[in-house]
């Protein structure tokens, strides 16, 4: 599917999608060195287009290595798509220099998963969310500024001068989001910003980050393969395997009704408290593991360990997105009929290839 | 100290008031203090509890792998009967991966990266069997057929590195299980994988569990999990019990703030919740403990005497424990209240 890009005009006026990615690829090529046994193409991120709307939390799941983290670098452009292009507010960005870049950077930021490894130990507090300050040369004032965010993170102002390892691993992701929040950005991507964290700290910065969204209508890219947190702070889903979308809707449609079967197979994993140990809830076990992103499966890259795998459909003909109800589109020959489903149930559906709903 | 099952004729492992202590420059951390549980055979006892609650410490003091120059450890530690804390490390040695074993959290740091998956395996057959080399191979094979790896007898020559994060979670599994243990200590062991994966490994452990009759302690901070796998859970909090018991009990009417919170502050695959409620503050220090009970800091309930007095772990109507100053119709009609509904159970 191709986007119309938005005019200008509507983007001034703060309507439109913020983010457009259209056709976006990017691989990597595996470098021959001493132990390499030959050049390869890592396929990170194959033709995935989608928006991330104004205001939105675009949520992006999956497991490791399906390029999650990839779509994001390239959404403000720490990487270079190999094809395809990246709009942000209106503005084509895909092939801009460093330098062009330069004045869009403050309007993106990026909150890093590991709290501790993100914050540069030798600078204080204060240091640290100062520089994108001092970096763009916004503020007079920093001290009083940074003041200002620390508090408004739910920090004491007076920590300005202490230094990260002073700090709790919740309240080091508070830094975090200070630093990505200073300068106002129009988006924030959040790479797996709570995987680090204790459950009962996860929730507080949840919450921060959702205050902060309502108060300054801040757009996410919230980066998690937690099928738990991405329903909980979402209000739309694009599921990643092995470097392509495979199913995209708003939260609730996606939730209650997954039409591909690897979403349907995720749901389902995610061990939850509610089943109480009593009642035996119906797991689809997928087998095997995700394949190299080196050398993808054919056509559609879920087949090896789809259950409702059809052969001559399957690992022939590359599905499309199609649409299903709302916005919600899915890459499935077979979609699921209903849900929720058992193992067998899911196995045995989608005799005949289903048109678009 | 209240006991569930004090020296039943199932009962595999009997923890009675462990304590554990590391000596530090900076002071003296008390890891554990005064904890008690029962490991039955085919049971899984689910330890739940953040990071610095004591868990891991737990677990290693079974495995008699704290360094005893650093780290005092006192109470029992009961294995059918036996203290393991009174054996000489040459006796320790023969109970460590015999009979109580354990799967680690990080596949990948606890296989060696420069030997054959195989033969790590057989050099655990070994270590407590006079075999030759080549039984111990085969038993290493029929091994990790037994968890799930595909051509087990091809993939044993293979080294670490070529398997893939599941797999070698698999291959943990078969190291631990190489000699029968009685006892397996799974801690975190899913906590590094995939979702998807996770569920096979989950699945593979309680397969295991039922097949070979060994009692399993789960060592996770997932609640989800514990529901899905464990018949009782523990859960910890700055080194301390909060709550014991059966896991529907607790699921369906857990007693502690602690445990509330946990359960609150936790998203859920089945819908948004209107509102997260996390726990303020942060997880206590443990070379400065608080006083009291060390929730009491965080906890929305506290009164009096919670910062003077530790409570016990004491006996609860519904028949699990916890330790708690509120009164028990105070606890049971917040959970019916306020934390049921906001959960969604039913009750």
């Amino acid at each position: 599917m191709t986007m119309a890009p938005s005019t200008s005009a509507e983007h001034r006026a703060g309507h439109g999608p913020l983010v457009e990615l259209d056709h976006l690829t990017k691989n990597f090529a595996v470098k021959q060195g001493v132990f390499a046994h030959g050049k390869g193409i890592v396929h990170a991120v194959e033709d995935v287009s989608l928006t991330v709307n104004r205001g939105e939390t675009l949520g992006i799941v999956g497991e490791s290595g399906c390029g999650k983290s990839t779509t994001a670098r390239l959404m403000v452009r720490l990487l270079e798509p190999t094809s395809g292009t990246i709009r942000f507010d209106g503005e084509d960005i895909s092939t801009l220099s460093s330098r062009r870049l330069r004045p869009l950077r403050r309007e993106m930021q990026i909150i890093f998963q590991d709290p501790y490894s993100s914050l540069n130990p030798r600078k204080s507090v204060g240091q640290i969310i100062g520089e994108p300050f001092a970096i763009h040369r916004t503020e007079k004032d920093i001290k009083s500024r940074v003041q200002e965010l620390l508090a408004r993170v739910g920090l004491n102002p007076e920590h300005y001068n202490r230094y990260p390892h002073e700090f709790s691993g919740g309240q080091r992701q508070r830094i975090g989001v200070a630093r990505a929040f200073a300068l106002r950005p129009k988006l924030i991507v959040c790479d797996e910003p709570v995987s680090a964290l204790d459950v009962s700290v996860q929730a507080q910065i949840l919450n921060l980050l959702k205050s902060l969204q309502a108060e300054f209508g801040l757009t996410y890219v919230f980066i998690s393969h937690d099928l738990s947190v991405i329903r909980q702070v979402s209000d739309r889903i694009a599921v990643m395997y092995l470097g392509r979308v495979v199913e995209i809707g708003q939260s609730e449609l996606l939730y209650e009704h997954p039409r591909h079967p690897y979403t349907a197979a995720l749901l389902s994993a995610v061990p939850r408290p509610e089943s109480n140990g009593s009642t035996a809830r119906q797991r689809i076990v997928l087998s095997g593991d995700v394949p190299s992103p080196v050398d993808p499966p054919s056509a559609c890259v879920f087949h090896p360990r789809c259950p409702r795998f059809h052969r001559g459909k399957c690992d022939v003909d590359l599905p499309p997105l199609q649409q299903f109800e709302g916005e919600h589109q899915a890459a499935c020959h077979f979609p699921v009929e209903r849900w929720p489903m058992t193992a067998e149930e899911l196995a045995s559906g989608g005799t005949a290839p289903s048109a678009a709903a | 100290m209240a006991s569930t099952a004090g020296g039943s004729a199932s009962t595999l492992l009997d923890v009675r008031n462990l304590t554990v202590r590391f000596r530090t420059r900076d002071g003296v951390v008390q890891a554990v203090s005064d904890l008690s549980f029962t490991v039955r055979r085919g049971e899984t006892l689910g330890v739940v509890g953040e990071s610095g609650s004591g868990k891991s410490v737990t677990s290693l003091a079974i495995m008699g792998l704290l360094n005893r120059n650093y780290a005092d450890v006192t109470g029992q530690i009961l294995f059918e009967g036996t203290d393991l804390l009174t054996l000489t490390p040459a006796q320790l040695r023969q109970v460590r991966g015999r009979d109580v074993s354990m799967i680690f959290q990080d596949p990948f740091a606890c296989l060696h990266p420069m030997y054959r998956v195989g033969s790590q395996i057989a050099e655990a057959v070994r270590a407590h069997n006079s075999v030759s080399k080549s039984t111990a191979w085969d038993r290493s094979v029929e091994l990790l057929r037994a968890v799930g790896i595909p051509n087990a007898d091809v993939r044993a020559k293979d080294f670490p590195h070529q398997f893939s994060g599941g797999m070698r979670q698999r291959a943990m599994i078969a190291m631990a299980l190489a000699n029968n243990p009685q006892v397996l200590i799974a801690d975190e062991p899913t906590t590094a994988l995939d979702v998807t994966v996770q569920a096979q490994i989950l699945e593979l452990i309680d397969r295991v569990k039922k097949q070979f009759d060994v009692g399993v302690i789960l060592i996770t901070h997932d609640l989800g999990v514990v529901a899905e796998t464990a018949s009782h859970v523990l859960v910890m909090y700055g080194g301390r019990a909060m709550e014991y018991g059966p896991s529907t009990e607790i699921f369906n009417g857990a007693q502690h703030p602690y445990a509330w919170g946990l359960l609150e502050s936790m998203p859920t695959v089945e819908r948004r919740m209107e509102v997260l409620v996390p726990i303020e503050g942060s997880p206590p220090s443990l070379l400065n403990p608080p006083s009291g009970c060390p929730f009491h800091p965080r906890c929305k309930y506290r009164f009096g005497r919670c910062d003077q007095d530790v409570p016990r772990l004491e006996q609860m109507a519904g028949g699990h424990l916890d330790s708690c100053f509120l009164p028990s119709e105070r606890k049971r009609e917040e959970w019916q209240k306020r934390i049921s509904r906001d959960l969604g159970v039913a009750s």
